[in-house]
């Protein structure tokens, strides 16, 4: 599945952030091969978030770069990106699923119109062709195609956490960023979006950064692992490798410090 | 050009000071230039509460001149409440001429209507604007409703269409409708009906907005493009009355319901009192109407 003869479609280098003089993160370096699953490890407070939100550049780094080819080919620094082109890169090549799906939603709409305002974003006029692809989403992520009308106060919070992603892919998206997609859901919701998740990303070879906690989530979701401590990349490599075999004293505390079923 | 009005000593001519009236003529300026953009503005304190028409006043005290001849509408009426306190505070502070005839007027003052007579080049036409953004319900954050404009990303306000569709089965927004100014802009039309909307399309008089409280001033320009909002396949539809105005029998103005008793009586009539006195005197007959020298004697 992952393409490695591609060129790279996101690359980190050197990037670094600092809050005063806290550490965010530093010197972090990747590239994230297309149909690529990245997870990022690591305890609260480690720099996860930071990372995620400069490589997709809701925050601007003290240091480094971020590479992103774009559809037509062209590698760009996010960083060189105007405001409106990266806001319209957000909204159709991009997707972000929050952790918290009110973040992620728009709560006053109906889950049609927040599937369809990714389209309307990018000039579709046409309601009845809009209502025809958010119920394929829909039915797509497991929601009965009857509630399209339904706000999502009205969802439960699996319910809620797949009409974010259905609201994000429907651009068709190369990369999602996801923030803890799973956190705050009881364990059998958990698995069902899980294996929602793999069956999408696999079908749509979608490119996927993950920052997660559970490593339970990187290991059935992610090809390849970063794990980060008070903001380094302490370990990096593939995920049965690092989770199975870990190197790092630290590494070897998380994996261990997992509870068996 | 300071000069008081003669029979209200004490006032600048039109109420607002000089220098105020510089710095809304520089806001209007500005809005003129970059059509349907909101100017921001030093809106001031007027003497009547917010809602009664501030911005609305402050434009037209920013712009008259002793050669105007002014006329206020509210609604579409001439002899309502907040029409007539309008026109005697500018009879009062400026001492212009003041009319009910749309055509003879240079300045003319809306709340919620554009008339039904066809306005000219030499015409100006101020909207009183209660809240300027139509994104505001969409999106509370000010900072963020700016970017959406400077970035012209307006796929939210066709989620609010789409909502309408959804819930009703058809556009369901008939005041306010949001337009999108000369291929830009999308702009809140102030809460005309949107009955109206066609009239701002292309339109010879110059229009501008003023709200007093949110202290935005904006506007379109003469034959500026105007168009609905709306979706290819709803596409959007001024409001249709099914029967004519019950006193002149028109049948391409807006009506208003007035309830006539309490047993479930009631007559649609024209909402711009002006074109249906003309069409009265005009010999047009409704059917609740009797002609005009009947009544007169």
């Amino acid at each position: 599945m992952t393409n490695l003869s591609a060129s790279p479609l996101l690359v980190a280098e050197g990037l670094s952030k600092f809050y005063g003089s806290r550490i965010g993160c530093r010197n972090v370096n990747f590239a994230l091969q297309p149909g690529e699953v990245l997870a990022i490890v690591g305890e609260s407070g480690s720099g996860k978030t930071t990372l995620l939100n400069l490589l997709s550049g809701q925050l601007a780094p003290n240091a480094g770069a971020v590479r992103y080819r774009m559809r037509d080919g062209e590698t760009k620094n996010l960083l060189d990106l105007s405001e409106a082109e990266r806001r319209f890169l957000a909204r159709t090549d991009w997707g972000f699923v929050h952790q918290d799906a009110r973040n992620g939603l728009r709560m006053g709409v109906s889950a049609g119109g927040n599937i369809g305002e990714r389209l309307m974003g990018v000039g579709d006029r046409h309601y009845g062709r809009i209502r025809e692809t958010a119920r394929g989403w829909l039915d797509r992520v497991e929601i009965d195609t009857s509630r399209i009308d339904d706000k999502p106060t009205q969802f439960s919070g699996g319910m809620r956490q797949r009409l974010q992603i259905a609201r994000n892919l429907v651009t068709h998206p190369r990369l999602v960023f996801m923030d803890e997609p799973t956190g705050g859901l009881d364990v059998s919701v958990q698995a069902r979006l899980l294996d929602l998740i793999r069956g999408l990303v696999a079908d749509l070879g979608l490119a996927v950064v993950l920052v997660t906690h559970d490593l339970a989530v990187a290991r059935l979701l992610s090809h390849r692992i970063l794990v980060m401590k008070d903001g380094h990349v302490i370990e990096a490599g593939l995920t049965d490798r690092v989770l199975d075999d870990p190197q790092e004293a630290y590494t070897q505390l998380l994996v261990s410090s997992v509870l068996a079923a | 050009m300071s000069r008081t009005a003669e029979n209200y000593r004490g006032y600048n001519f039109a109420y607002l000071d000089e220098q105020t009236k510089r710095m809304i003529r520089r806001a209007i300026l500005k809005a003129i230039a970059i059509p349907g953009y909101q100017v921001p503005f030093a809106s001031r304190e007027m003497p009547m509460p917010y809602g009664w028409g501030t911005g609305g006043v402050q434009v037209t005290a920013a712009i008259l001149g002793p050669s105007d001849v002014l006329k206020v509408i509210d609604q579409g009426a001439d002899d309502t409440t907040n029409a007539v306190s309008i026109r005697q505070f500018f009879e009062k502070t400026a001492g212009v001429e003041t009319t009910t005839e749309t055509e003879k007027a240079t300045v003319i003052q809306t709340r919620h209507r554009i008339p039904e007579a066809k306005l000219q080049g030499h015409q100006v036409l101020v909207y009183q604007v209660p809240i300027p953004e139509p994104l505001r319900f969409l999106e509370p954050r000010e900072t963020e409703t700016r970017t959406l404009h400077a970035l012209a990303e307006y796929g939210l306000m066709h989620v609010r269409l789409y909502e309408d569709i959804a819930q009703h089965g058809h556009i369901a927004k008939t005041y306010a409708y949001p337009v999108l100014v000369a291929d830009r802009y999308v702009m809140d039309p102030s809460p005309i009906p949107k009955f109206d909307n066609p009239k701002m399309d292309d339109c010879a008089a110059l229009q501008l907005f003023g709200a007093g409280r949110e202290k935005r001033i904006y506007a379109i320009p003469p034959y500026t493009k105007v168009v609905s909002l709306d979706f290819e396949d709803h596409p959007f539809e001024a409001t249709k009355f099914e029967q004519p105005c019950a006193l002149c029998g028109a049948t391409d103005s807006y009506l208003d319901e007035v309830i006539t008793d309490d047993q479930g009586g009631r007559m649609f009539v024209c909402s711009d009192t002006h074109h249906c006195e003309t069409r009265r005197c005009e010999g047009h007959v409704g059917h609740l109407g009797m002609p005009v020298t009947e009544a007169a004697e």
